[in-house]
């Protein structure tokens, strides 16, 4: 079985450690949140320019000052901090946020991401995520395996405009947890009942299965 | 005015001298911290022709979305355009120029503008079409583009409290891009919800210190939320 939104979410939020400070992006990423490990502390970074964002507000706390990069309204944390734009960008592209999670339409063997452009269709701008991809050592990208044509998104080369190039080593689909390495996919595990055969058929890029594939479990 | 006594009373007086074909910079991210009053006077003006550099366009009917409806705006730099089907409907048909922009690169590009800096070398875009026809080095292994800075005609600001020498604190995260235009415009005018005597605002606390600024004005605020979100009690 592919697995949920909420089951990638949680696999993805086992690469949390205490301490981290996360950029999560708009989608699977942001459901991340709620599956932040019992007694783990992580801080969580909007591009907007909030380090520490707490959950969404009471109806009586809404404030139109406090929104995350979604544009939702939200609270922060205690010890959180408030800065510019060009500060939160400053931490992003200085390699200080520890994780980032966003999602992609395709990624290949070189580590390239598109994410924010199809050409011929309506081109609403990349935000942060050009930002993020060149500022991250540890990025994961959430996305379909296949798209629902059944068209592979792990290609041998990104077909749409890119976001970043050679900046992604790990990606969580639906049907499995990969490394790029060295031009290649590698088969790191897979959704339960999901067979390596059909990761096979579903990656167009070059893929490097090990002996011993293990089933995610949840 | 006197000394370093910025207010003024009267958004005409506080908009006063811009026109068509100048280049705008304005602060804000969504409908967060934008500077709703001075963009209704620009649409009162009706100037034309503008360069308009935020980091988006606000939505139909309201923020910078308004100066839309009168094709005011001929040229937008921005980093997300995407709330707005009349600036889809104008990006679509070509009246309007859009230079979208990585929204660190915007924002360094505005605090590179004001702090006399005129370009800086960054990773973001490399490899991608953004980075297209643009200087490349490489440091240390790792490969950069140029980007230039920008600079504005005039910069529109929306702060919480000022002093009479426009002395800004902003609200929250109505901060984002405000402090960097403020420091970028040629003419700088902030409207506050309060200005306050000066003395009165803690000298650590400033965000935007007053020499940034050239006209201050009190006003009354909409503050329109776009994705009102609450939790389940």
């Amino acid at each position: 079985m592919a697995l949920t939104r909420e089951q990638m979410a949680q696999r993805v939020a086992r690469e949390l450690e205490d301490g981290f400070y996360v950029n999560l992006g708009i989608g699977i990423p942001t459901l991340v949140a709620n599956y932040i490990p019992e007694g783990m502390d992580v801080m969580l970074q909007s591009e907007n320019g909030l380090l520490g964002m707490g959950q969404f507000p009471a109806e009586d706390e809404v404030d139109p000052d406090m929104i995350n990069a979604g544009k939702q309204t939200v609270t922060a944390r205690a010890g959180a901090a408030i800065f510019s734009s060009a500060e939160s960008f400053a931490m992003i592209r200085g390699g200080h946020v520890d994780l980032t999670v966003l999602g992609a339409f395709e990624v290949d063997v070189e580590g390239n991401i598109a994410s924010w452009m199809i050409p011929g269709k309506l081109i609403k701008g990349m935000g942060g995520a050009m930002d993020l991809v060149a500022g991250a050592d540890n990025i994961i990208v959430t996305m379909t395996h296949a798209s629902k044509d059944g068209e592979s998104k792990l290609l041998e080369q990104c077909s749409l405009p890119l976001t970043g190039a050679g900046c992604i080593k790990r990606v969580l689909t639906d049907l499995a947890y990969l490394e790029i390495d060295n031009g290649a996919f590698i088969l790191k595990e897979r959704a339960p009942g999901v067979s390596v055969e059909e990761i096979k058929e579903k990656t167009a890029g070059k893929l490097v299965v090990p002996d011993d594939v293990p089933e995610m479990t949840f | 005015m006197a000394g370093f006594d910025k207010r003024v009373y009267s958004y005409e007086e506080a908009m006063d001298g811009i026109e068509n074909g100048m280049t705008v910079l304005a602060g804000g991210f969504g409908l967060c911290g934008i500077p709703e009053n001075l963009i209704a006077e620009i649409k009162r003006r009706q100037v034309n022709d503008l360069t308009v550099v935020s980091n988006n366009c606000g939505v139909d009917g309201f923020g910078l979305g308004i100066l839309l409806e009168d094709r005011q705006i001929s040229r937008i730099i921005a980093s997300y355009v995407g709330e707005n089907a009349l600036f889809e409907r104008q990006m679509l048909d070509g009246e309007i120029d859009v230079q979208l922009t990585p929204q660190g690169t915007l924002a360094e590009k505005m605090r590179a503008g004001g702090a006399g800096i005129p370009a800086f070398y960054t990773a973001t875009g490399y490899g991608t079409p953004i980075g297209e026809g643009k200087e490349v080095r490489e440091f240390d292994g790792r490969h950069y583009i140029l980007e230039e800075a920008i600079k504005g005609d005039f910069a529109i600001v929306k702060g919480w409290k000022a002093d009479h020498f426009g002395n800004v604190i902003y609200r929250k995260t109505a901060q984002n891009f405000n402090p960097l235009a403020a420091t970028a415009g040629r003419i700088t005018v902030v409207e506050v919800e309060e200005i306050v005597e000066p003395g009165e605002l803690d000298p650590a606390q400033i965000h935007t210190p007053g020499i940034y600024v050239d006209r201050i004005i009190q006003g009354t605020f909409e503050k329109r939320i776009e994705k009102r979100t609450v939790r389940e009690s």
